[in-house]
């Protein structure tokens, strides 16, 4: 179960999750999740194919509902998730794209926000800039390929500026260039104070983007340390087994 | 050998009938199809979006009615709008508006379909997108529809295509009916096809027929077209 450390203050946590329990079917997917995400952090998820990840991510997101425990956000209880979803955003392991422009894809978000054409203008070129698509805002987004697609994504994502950034498994299938222009994109966004929670099967990528990794197992959190203890020393002996590939997934 | 094609294109350029039957066919399978769209449009939104009691049924009726035979369904409307039929008293038998009716009822079913399936095709994947940036439920639905609305125009022009094309409901809610500066002429492309090639007048059905075969090749041209600009390519 994840406690909060010590020295770090309630203040600093940005979503709590207090007790969630997830069923689909009448299976419990997620069991009893306690989870402190901390505030402007890079959190990995890890963990074998489902062990939650997703279910666990769509929570945050308010995509889908907990039938048990408490989501607490900026330390207070949420239950309205129109609040949740102007300040929380998600990218999804497939992209979605809008059957439109890259540029039309990019400034959807801001539109909904009543923004200036200015500001969108502004916003969506700063956003593709940083996923390296400048150069495509033109082209129809379903014709990129499917790396350019998940930037796109990821430029919709940060151009809202959340406050929260969830990402499923954003670089899964990738080849590695789009896997490098996303993670350094990830990178910079968390320096600017986004928290960042991410699954993901790559344990390098966990190792090499996080502050922090949660390991999931079953639908339930086996061990959340440091990502360098994690991956040193880990306290569990399934984490142990998952991480030096004894668990397959 | 060549008599009759050069004939038929003669008449297409140079006869009135030929150009009032073509007029009149576009009109009547076009307020059809109007029509169709004005009850078929919110049928499949609802399909499309809602979830209720007796929806698989709904959509699984729409879905048969697809292949209805057109002169079924041109009899059973016929047996309704004689004059002792229950229908009989709003006096749409052998005119424009009873066929357009009858068409609109052949056509719906595409429109109804193709909305609905276009929905539910990108429902979940545009609503959760649209949630993730911020989009009430009003703002996620409109967005949703703007990603049916291909579904939209290519059920229209197949609704179109197919309303044009028919004979049955025709022939029987409109009775082939043409007299020369008539008010009350019902003669449509397929009607008029069918009694000439009974009659032996090949080279004017055979003009009937390209222009049919052009109108409903232009129409699918601009669906095609339609479709690719809305797809990306």
């Amino acid at each position: 179960m994840a406690v909060l450390e010590e020295n770090e203050q309630t203040s600093d946590v940005k979503i709590s999750l207090r007790n969630i329990w997830k069923f689909y079917d009448g299976n419990a997917v997620l069991k009893n999740i306690n989870l402190d995400v901390l505030r402007g952090e890079i959190l990995s998820i890890i963990g074998n194919s489902g062990a939650g990840k997703t279910t666990l991510l769509r929570i945050m997101a308010f995509l889908e509902r907990a039938e048990k425990g408490e989501y607490i956000y900026d330390g207070t209880a949420v239950e309205n998730r129109e609040v949740i979803r102007q300040k929380v955003t998600m990218v999804f392991q497939k992209p979605i794209m809008f059957n439109s422009s890259v540029y039309a894809n990019v400034s959807y978000g801001l539109k909904i926000r009543g923004n200036s054409r200015g500001e969108i203008d502004k916003k969506v070129k700063r956003a593709l800039k940083a996923v390296k698509l400048e150069e495509h805002a033109k082209r129809r987004a379903k014709s990129l390929s499917g790396g350019e697609q998940q930037r796109v994504s990821l430029a919709r994502a940060i151009a809202i500026d959340p406050e929260v950034l969830l990402l499923d498994e954003p670089t899964a299938n990738l080849d590695p260039g789009n896997v490098q222009i996303i993670e350094n994109t990830i990178k910079e966004l968390a320096k600017s104070g986004t928290t960042i929670v991410i699954s993901t099967h790559n344990l390098f990528q966990a190792k090499r983007i996080s502050e922090r990794v949660i390991h999931l197992h079953d639908g339930q959190i086996i061990e959340i340390s440091t990502a360098d203890k994690i991956f040193s020393s880990p306290e569990s002996e399934l984490t142990k087994k998952f991480i030096s590939g004894d668990i397959y997934f | 050998m060549f008599e009759e094609p050069i004939n038929a294109f003669h008449l297409i350029f140079s006869s009135q009938e030929v150009y009032e039957i073509a007029l009149r066919s576009i009109k009547v399978s076009g307020v059809a199809t109007l029509m169709a769209l004005c009850y078929g449009l919110p049928l499949g939104l609802i399909i499309g979006f809602f979830r209720f009691p007796g929806r698989v049924q709904l959509k699984s009726f729409f879905n048969a009615m697809l292949g209805v035979p057109t002169v079924a369904l041109g009899l059973l409307l016929y047996l309704m709008l004689v004059p002792k039929g229950p229908l009989g008293s709003l006096g749409l038998l052998y005119t424009e508006n009873g066929i357009s009716l009858g068409q609109s009822l052949l056509v719906a079913p595409i429109i109804v379909s193709f909305i609905a399936n276009s929905i539910e095709a990108v429902e979940k994947d545009i609503r959760e997108l649209a949630y993730t940036l911020g989009a009430s439920n009003l703002q996620a639905s409109l967005s949703l529809i703007r990603e049916a609305s291909n579904g939209v125009v290519l059920s229209t022009i197949a609704a179109f295509n197919r309303a044009i094309s028919e004979l049955g409901i025709a022939i029987m809610i409109g009775g082939n009916i043409f007299v020369r500066d008539g008010a009350y002429n019902t003669r449509v492309l397929t009607t008029a096809m069918q009694m000439y090639v009974s009659r032996g007048e090949t080279d004017i059905a055979l003009a009937l027929g390209l222009i049919l075969i052009g109108i409903v090749f232009t129409i699918s041209s601009i669906s095609n077209y339609i479709h690719g600009k809305l797809a990306g390519d």
